[in-house]
């Protein structure tokens, strides 16, 4: 059983704030206003790059080492996600998928 | 607001729950999926319940365990779930019209309840922000309904996840379901080069970086690829029309 602590549900709780924040952030104001310019722009560009940025590590190292073995399950399931994702344009699809080759490597072959 | 009645009499609060529920199997599996993430990374159920019932955000949620479970500072945690929920921020762009009329409170609950599905359906049912006030109730109707089964199939299968959780032997790496989740969202945001480009910049700038301190080599990784995105847009002003 992991343990509950108080900065955690903080930090779940200052989340929650960043959801509302995040979702209703051009009505909060009642005045009409724009981002500037390069802001907008960097919109485009932000968000794939935070997944990308927790995504990758989390593939590719092992506590931030890069994996100096092909007998890797993640690397075969992360690849069959990825055509997966772009086979059905689904995200339950890639999961799916990405497991189905995971889970046999792991349990089966113990990579 | 799903509990205001002038909502849930409409016919259009109905009409909004109906579109949603052939996407509801979809949401629930992947509620279920963040809520089995979320125990098998390490969280406590009372963590993972609190997660669920407040955050309502599976990519923030889950790229956010990570960097819980490694102990990162709050405001890496924080800066990195609002990246991850920027689209949110151009959808509330968009949204703004049709929200305007209600008071402050108001706009806020229906936006924080708005999701990624809830925003296409509406704004593809709705192209124009109502003009009179029984449209505009029609709309908010409509918008609650949607969400409400929404945010309830969510709700419900991850707590349902985490209970499950429990059961299952964590050799199994179940954990590694989250991160396949994220890589999906991230491969439906890869719409251009120019975001292929940012998500490649970021990948290699956090492995490249992951031994700073605090896990800054997240916000060191965003920070890079975007700068470099902006930076390409400018010598290359033809890549800003392709983005």
């Amino acid at each position: 059983m992991n343990g509950t602590d108080v900065w955690t549900l903080t930090v779940i709780a200052g989340l929650a704030v960043v959801t509302v924040l995040a979702r209703s952030f051009f009505f909060i104001s009642s005045r009409p206003w724009q981002l500037p310019d390069w802001a907008q722009r960097g919109l485009q560009y932000a968000p794939i790059a935070a997944l990308s940025a927790v995504v990758i590590p989390e593939i590719i190292t092992v506590q931030g080492e890069l994996v100096s073995t092909w007998q890797d399950a993640r690397l075969y399931a992360a690849a069959m996600g990825v055509v997966a994702y772009f086979w059905r344009r689904d995200v339950l699809i890639t999961i799916l998928a990405g497991m189905a080759v995971y889970l046999p490597l792991r349990l089966g072959l113990g990579w | 607001m799903f509990f205001r009645p002038t909502l849930y009499r409409h016919d259009e609060f109905w009409q909004g729950l109906r579109d949603l529920a052939p996407q509801a199997p979809g949401v629930a599996a992947w509620g279920l999926m963040t809520g089995v993430a979320m125990v098998k990374s390490g969280m406590s159920v009372a963590e993972a319940v609190a997660m669920t019932m407040l955050v309502f955000a599976g990519s923030s949620q889950l790229a956010a365990i990570p960097l819980l479970v490694a102990g990162a500072p709050a405001w890496v945690i924080l800066a990195t779930g609002f990246c991850v929920n920027l689209r949110f921020v151009v959808f509330s762009l968009h949204l703004r019209p049709y929200l305007m009329h209600l008071p402050r409170w108001q706009r806020m609950c229906h936006g924080y309840f708005t999701a990624d599905i809830s925003y296409v359906l509406f704004t593809r049912r709705f192209h124009q922000p109502g003009a009179s006030p029984d449209e505009r109730t029609k709309q908010e109707a409509y918008l609650a309904g949607n969400y409400f089964l929404n945010w309830s199939s969510w709700i419900l299968a991850s707590l349902l996840g985490v209970g499950l959780a429990n059961l299952i032997p964590p050799e199994w790496g179940l954990g590694f379901a989250g991160i396949l989740c994220l890589l999906g969202i991230q491969c439906s945001l890869a719409s251009s080069r120019m975001r292929i480009l940012s998500a490649a910049v970021a990948g290699v700038a956090a492995v490249v970086a992951y031994h700073l301190p605090l896990k800054l080599n997240i916000v060191v990784a965003i920070a890079v690829a975007v700068i470099l995105c902006l930076t390409v847009e400018k010598i290359r002003p033809a890549s800003r029309e392709a983005a």
